[in-house]
């Protein structure tokens, strides 16, 4: 496991990638945040949780592992995990019972996309996190 | 929680606003940089969406 000590920075970093990552993956702009580098946390949390919420306000249906022919299979499995990627929004928002149909429209469809790009966005923060936390970025 | 009913233009604009901010912090070593590449991947946003927009008007005839 790499040893997140190795930056030179002023700020003491956590010993392990690890609970950086997990709570940058369950809450948007958590790993920066547990690196101390609260402006920048703050901005992906701002940024993922707005993406999310306007799709969530614009009725856009979540993707649900779907089997079927190959494309089928990474259309549904890919937006599943870029669902999923969003954390906690994405867990809240089942469990408190958001379920929406996939109806015709744009608006619904934006929706769509709107959750799974909050979710690769997430994906980018937590990558970006674990460079911080592993000292390949400052 | 309130229904949102937004046009493709401002759909468009506030994907392009949400991504910039993001692709800006995790892409750039110091804030200037951050912030000349967040403002620059969103005027790519939205000199793509015009040109696709008019790109779609135009090939439908």
């Amino acid at each position: 496991m790499a040893n997140g000590s190795a930056t030179s920075g002023a700020v003491a970093l956590p010993r392990s990638w690890v609970p950086v990552v997990a709570l940058a993956w369950l809450v948007p702009g958590g790993g920066h945040f547990l690196l101390k580098r609260y402006g920048r946390g703050g901005l992906l949390l701002l940024s993922v949780a707005s993406m999310f919420l306007l799709g969530l306000m614009m009725r856009g249906p979540m993707f649900h592992p779907q089997g079927g022919d190959l494309l089928t299979v990474i259309i549904y499995y890919g937006g599943f995990l870029g669902d999923l990627a969003s954390g906690l929004l994405y867990l809240l928002s089942v469990w408190l019972g958001y379920s929406q149909p996939d109806v015709a429209g744009h608006v619904h469809d934006y929706g769509a996309k709107f959750l799974v790009a909050a979710g690769l966005l997430n994906i980018l923060a937590m990558v970006d996190a674990w460079e911080i936390a592993t000292g390949k970025k400052n | 929680m309130p229904k949102l009913s937004v046009s493709h233009f401002e759909a468009a604009l506030l994907f392009a606003i949400f991504s910039s901010i993001v692709l800006g912090i995790v892409s750039k070593k110091n804030d200037r940089d951050r912030l000349r590449y967040g403002l620059r991947c969103f005027a790519y946003f939205v000199v793509a969406l015009f040109a696709v927009g008019w790109a779609m008007y135009l090939g439908h005839g």
